[in-house]
């Protein structure tokens, strides 16, 4: 069983919606920003069950479900300053979200169609990587370059608790400390590495690693949002500010399975899912907006129908994804065109052209 | 009147140290990374004094994490930075490997044409040192196995100062292999020093009977067997491939078609490495112009061995290369 047992985890809103205090973190938000999480999380909420059922129906290969994490990833990347960088995991679809990704070039890649298109110059947000880990070291290398261009922008380099034992990581750690690298480590423990479970392999804190690499490791509550983005802010503002890296553990939970090949009731109870829905990251903040008198049922109807919208438009764009050619898989394999790749073009096109009739799918 | 001397001689370390002065006082962009490259001056003394010329900011001693500094290369290539990292030997490379082939090679491809990764890896590469069976391979057909990659291999003292330069320019991720034999060698550099192009094989020795066909540490043999073979009226072209991936057939096509057999050297494994794709090449494109089966001079398929006479018969030399063109020329049976 892993219930998760919080300790010393930053939180600023219990489950139940209410506010509470924290010794050293605190964020003041407007009702309007207050608002546009609630209405984040509900949309990326909506376009991760659409994209389950998409998948159930054939029409994406895959899909990795960001349920339950929704506090973890809006929380951070809504934390971000336009000038800062992202570099996600294929899991973080909250954090696309909240860098502008539009959803469509998100379920391309899992669709099959493409593998990660979107503008990661303009969005400021890398594409999704695939290699668990690799990505902690491409978040500390771009933090050195900003670095050395005088820039005072932060990175954040997005990881799980099972990336925390790839050795890329653990480099991605050193290298930050050497270097002051102006990096956020967020770690979203969602107690589960596909099926090994995160504190019975290994009780100690993860957090409390960043101690031995020689900066500050933080726990916060990852189903609250407001705790998410007060520890984000301070982390990113170090960042900025010459302090180097800090490691934010959210700690949450994947409330779906690891992807959709995936039988989490192989080896997970029913139980655990149930104690973890009682602090639904949604729900608690639902519940504050609503005792504090900053929405109403209004507004929570708006937000579901646009949530309705979305699923139709992802719905509808998905099934329309045009399939590219065979031939554009020799186009982005070197930036100039060379002989021996144009040679093994010109055959597919000569063979594919080779057939009189088209072969039905 | 002072005449400017129009060459200069320098080792080929030399050539490859000013090769990366030239490129840091050209751009700001570019830096250097790696074990020891700062306060020591690198592995093989490369890096001596750039230290001291461009502070620590741009020559940084890394952490002893191969994968550590390629994957942060990669970060900050995305940035739009230059980074040169070396890797010390061939060997240590492997544990960068996921970040080279699955990341580097692949990011330009996986974004749909929106990243790319400019950034330069050089590593040394080869035995012939005695450094046994863990610091002697030469890996270079390994990597020019992988699309995404540019690869590229300096024999010469003009190279090794040119090829640098050119490969920070090319958007694409480039693998400067440097054989460990060739740092203390000798040669010209033209004057005022350029950059070269990392497109094109080299003809480096004319000749009318035979074409061999290498690279990097593997072109003396090549050039002094063909010295040997010629005393014995045997005209051999020596061809440089200089880049192994894009391959640039037609440098070696052209030769074959007209000295009609081929003898290709690379100090790799014989089995599925740099020779076998050359040699398959040359049996698809010229099979009929060829006047004799394709030889090849490779280094035995064993660790490579410690004991010194052990290691110089695993690997290519100048006789066994003389015997391979005897024996594509009839000489030998």
């Amino acid at each position: 069983m892993v219930d998760g047992m919080l300790g010393s985890a930053v939180q600023l809103l219990t489950p139940e919606g209410e506010r509470v205090a924290d010794e050293d973190y605190d964020i003041s938000l407007s009702n309007a920003e207050l608002k546009g999480l609630y209405r984040d999380m509900v949309l990326v909420r909506r376009l991760d069950s659409e994209a389950t059922a998409l998948q159930r129906q054939g029409e994406l290969g895959l899909w990795a479900s960001s349920l339950g994490q929704e506090a973890a990833q809006v929380g951070s990347g809504r934390s971000l300053l336009p000038g800062d960088y992202a570099f996600p995991t294929y899991r973080d679809h909250g954090v696309t979200w909240s860098r502008g990704v539009p959803p469509l070039e998100v379920l391309a890649m899992f669709r099959g169609v493409s593998t990660g298109g979107w503008d990661p110059i303009a969005l400021r947000c890398a594409i999704y990587t695939i290699v668990i880990g690799n990505q902690a070291l491409h978040a500390v290398g771009y933090g050195m370059g900003a670095q050395l261009d005088g820039s005072s922008e932060a990175v954040i380099g997005y990881f799980g608790d099972g990336a925390t034992d790839e050795g890329d990581v653990n480099e991605a750690f050193v290298f930050a400390a050497d270097f002051n690298a102006p990096v956020v480590f967020f770690c979203q423990n969602n107690q589960w590495a596909i099926s090994s479970p995160r504190e019975r392999k290994n009780p100690a804190p993860l957090y409390e690693r960043a101690a031995g690499f020689g900066f500050p490791g933080v726990r916060v509550d990852g189903n609250d949002i407001l705790a998410v983005m007060a520890v984000t802010r301070a982390a990113l503002e170090r960042a900025r500010s010459g302090g180097g890296p800090t490691l934010v553990e959210a700690y949450t939970y994947r409330m779906a399975a690891h992807t959709t090949s995936d039988d989490p009731t192989r080896y997970r109870h029913a139980e655990e899912l149930e104690i973890w829905r009682l602090r639904d990251p949604i729900e608690r903040l639902k519940v504050f907006l609503a005792r504090q008198g900053i929405a109403d049922r209004g507004y929570f109807d708006q937000i579901d129908r646009e949530a309705a919208d979305l699923a139709v438009m992802i719905r509808d764009g998905v099934r329309s994804m045009p399939e590219p050619p065979a031939e554009t898989m020799f186009d982005h394999v070197y930036a100039e065109p060379h002989e021996q790749l144009e040679r093994q073009r010109r055959w597919l096109v000569d063979y594919e052209s080779s057939f009189t009739h088209e072969v039905s799918s | 009147m002072t005449v400017m001397p129009d060459v200069q001689v320098l080792s080929f370390r030399d050539a490859v140290r000013e090769g990366i002065r030239d490129a840091m006082r050209r751009d700001e962009r570019v830096f250097l990374m790696g074990e020891d490259v700062g306060r020591y001056g690198g592995g093989f003394g490369v890096s001596l004094g750039l230290l001291e010329e461009f502070g620590e900011e741009r020559v940084r001693d890394t952490p002893l994490s191969e994968s550590g500094f390629v994957g942060a290369g990669i970060g900050a290539a995305l940035g739009g930075m230059r980074p040169i990292v070396e890797i010390m030997t061939v060997n240590f490379s492997l544990l960068a490997l996921d970040q080279i082939l699955n990341t580097a090679a692949t990011l330009r491809h996986m974004s749909g044409g929106q990243f790319n990764v400019p950034l330069v890896i050089r590593m040394t590469t080869g035995a012939g040192r005695q450094l046994a069976a863990q610091h002697s391979h030469s890996l270079e057909g390994f990597y020019a196995h992988i699309p995404g990659l540019r690869v590229v291999s300096p024999a010469t003292v003009e190279d090794g100062f040119g090829m640098l330069a050119t490969a920070l320019e090319d958007p694409d991720p480039v693998v400067i292999f440097e054989h460990g034999s060739l740092y203390n060698e000798k040669g010209e550099l033209p004057q005022p020093a350029a950059p070269v192009d990392i497109d094109f094989a080299r003809v480096r020795r004319g000749g009318d009977d035979l074409t061999l066909i290498t690279h990097g540490g593997s072109l003396r043999l090549c050039l002094t067997a063909a010295d040997q073979l010629a005393a014995d009226g045997i005209s051999a072209e020596v061809i440089d491939l200089r880049t192994l991936r894009p391959l640039d057939d037609q440098t070696v096509m052209a030769s074959v078609a007209r000295t009609h057999r081929a003898v290709v050297v690379d100090e790799g494994w014989r089995s599925v490495g740099m020779s076998a794709e050359v040699a398959a090449r040359v049996a698809e494109e010229c099979f009929y112009d060829l006047d004799a089966p394709v030889g090849r001079v490779a280094s035995v398929e064993v660790p490579i061995p410690y004991p010194r006479h052990l290691e110089q018969a695993a690997l290519p030399s100048v006789e066994r290369v003389v015997a391979a063109a005897e024996r594509a020329v009839g000489r030998r049976g």
